[in-house]
């Protein structure tokens, strides 16, 4: 059986509905929302700021620390224990080497950019979503970046290659599914971000990170234009 | 440490106004939205002026606590995230984070106004537990109020979940609602100097002296107090800070209503 249609309607190369805020957190140097259908991103940024304990102070750049964090009613099944676990350390990590290639943090020795990135709910796609939030925060805390961070998850839901996996496709039952995360820099065409679950021919990846880049581009379109809101906002 | 931050705050209490220009017993403006978080069975978001809180409840069905055979119940928890202040950092709750719970947790389970017995599914086997986990986005004062608004506004919201041959399916929400006899509401009232105030914004909280939450019925009977801040209170005091909470609690529950 072919997976002729999406379940919720859309085709497939189209994302979910996706929105972009900046400055939603007025306390943090540099702050954003993205949600893409059902998921909620939050980041905040903080930094360049003195890093202690010392000894993890590097005295020729900055460091970044991510921290990805789902709140504990942010799920559409059980409720997720407060505290970290080793899928959201993971995660955290694989966040901060997709953010890492824009920055340049060798005018910070000794210091840290920290950004912490909460979701109020999820389904589906939430390191993507992630990704694109601290993008936006980065760029809100006034950091030099050489380009901004869009991520979107792509993958194969039976014979057919989608961008923007909910959680119906990626639980889908009547045929192999891969799930593929991807963070590019958009004004550089390189990728920052990629992981994969499930099976997928070397022909059917190619082809579909070809899909990632040009949604990703979409993407873009959208932080750029919420970047700019702001900062129109805050002109008039 | 913030002495002439002090100084400044009660020269102008001198002239009946705060660093923002509001009276003593005002809070700065407040939105309430409910429905904020549509994986939770409940929620509500409250921001008072800057600080931004988003209460979340999930519903789970577990056996009772053997003192209570015949009852559900209610947990509190409080994550005071660290992208919401620059000062909070990751890891357990510490202790703000616990009194912020505790004193939510109190505020509506002693209350009374839900009833744990009609949350027993199956003495000694099955019961509805609520957990209310509080996360804070914005902090720029006043947490422990805007939490408890939430919590609050947040149950009111609340749809039980499909529960069938002892089966839970969150997917599937039901009309069922949460049964709440009264809203409880909790307001902490601030004592700076000879002054009592309400809704600290962030330098006001530096420079307390103490602080009395007041957490009350509609009628006006008190369900939950906490004193805190490193200095006594008098008798006088306590009388002013709970008429002053009262009326406060008064504007608070119309915003849920």
């Amino acid at each position: 059986m072919a997976y002729k249609q999406r379940i919720d309607g859309r085709k497939f190369d189209e994302t979910r509905k996706i929105e972009a805020k900046v400055g939603i957190i007025p306390r943090a140097d540099g702050s954003a929302m993205f949600r893409t259908g059902n998921t909620v991103a939050y980041a905040a940024v903080y930094g360049p700021r003195n890093l202690h304990p010392r000894f993890l102070q590097d005295p020729s750049k900055g460091i970044l620390r991510c921290n990805y964090n789902m709140m504990p009613f942010s799920s559409f099944g059980e409720r997720v224990r407060p505290g970290g676990s080793r899928r959201s350390k993971e995660i955290s990590l694989v966040t901060e080497k997709a953010l890492l290639p824009v920055l340049d943090l060798n005018e910070y020795p000794n210091s840290v950019v920290d950004v912490f990135i909460e979701f109020p709910q999820t389904e589906a796609g939430s390191r993507c979503a992630g990704i694109s939030a601290a993008a936006m925060a980065l760029a809100d805390a006034g950091l030099s970046m050489k380009d901004l961070v869009a991520a979107v998850s792509v993958g194969r839901v039976d014979d057919k290659l989608v961008v923007d996996l909910d959680y119906n496709e990626e639980s889908y039952e009547d045929g192999p599914v891969a799930d593929i995360p991807v963070a590019m820099m958009p004004n550089h065409d390189k990728i920052t971000l990629l992981q994969m679950d499930g099976l997928i021919s070397t022909d059917e990846l190619k082809k579909v990170i070809e899909m990632a880049k040009k949604a990703c581009k979409d993407i873009y379109k959208v932080q750029n234009k919420a970047l700019k809101e702001k900062y129109k906002a805050e002109a008039e | 440490m913030y002495k002439e931050l002090r100084n400044h705050i009660i020269k102008l209490f001198g002239s009946d106004t705060r660093l923002d220009g509001r009276k003593f017993t005002d809070f700065r403006p407040i939105k309430l939205e409910t429905g904020v978080a549509s994986s939770a069975e409940g929620s509500a978001r409250v921001n008072i002026g800057k600080t931004d809180v988003i209460v979340g409840i999930k519903t789970e069905v577990m056996e009772p606590f053997p003192d209570t055979p015949d009852e559900g119940g209610i947990m509190v928890g409080a994550e005071l995230l660290p992208l919401s202040n620059p000062d909070f950092e990751l890891g357990p709750p510490g202790i703000e984070a616990i009194e912020i719970a505790r004193v939510v947790d109190r505020g509506i389970r002693e209350s009374k106004a839900i009833n744990f017995k009609k949350l027993c599914i199956k003495e000694n086997e099955k019961v509805w537990m609520l957990v209310i986990d509080i996360c804070t986005i914005n902090d720029s004062g006043n947490l422990l109020d805007a939490s408890a608004l939430a919590a609050v506004a947040a149950l009111k919201d609340m749809r039980f979940p499909k529960y069938e041959n002892e089966k839970l399916d969150y997917k599937e929400k039901t009309d069922k609602k949460l049964d709440l006899k009264d809203l409880p509401i909790t307001v902490t009232v601030i004592k700076i100097g000879d002054k009592l105030i309400v809704d600290p914004d962030l330098d006001e909280e530096k420079v307390i002296d103490a602080r009395l939450t007041v957490a009350s019925l509609s009628d006006g009977t008190l369900c939950a107090l906490q004193k805190g801040g490193d200095y006594p209170l008098t008798a006088e005091d306590i009388d002013k800070m709970v008429h002053i909470a009262l009326g406060k609690a008064k504007e608070l529950r119309r915003l849920i209503r």
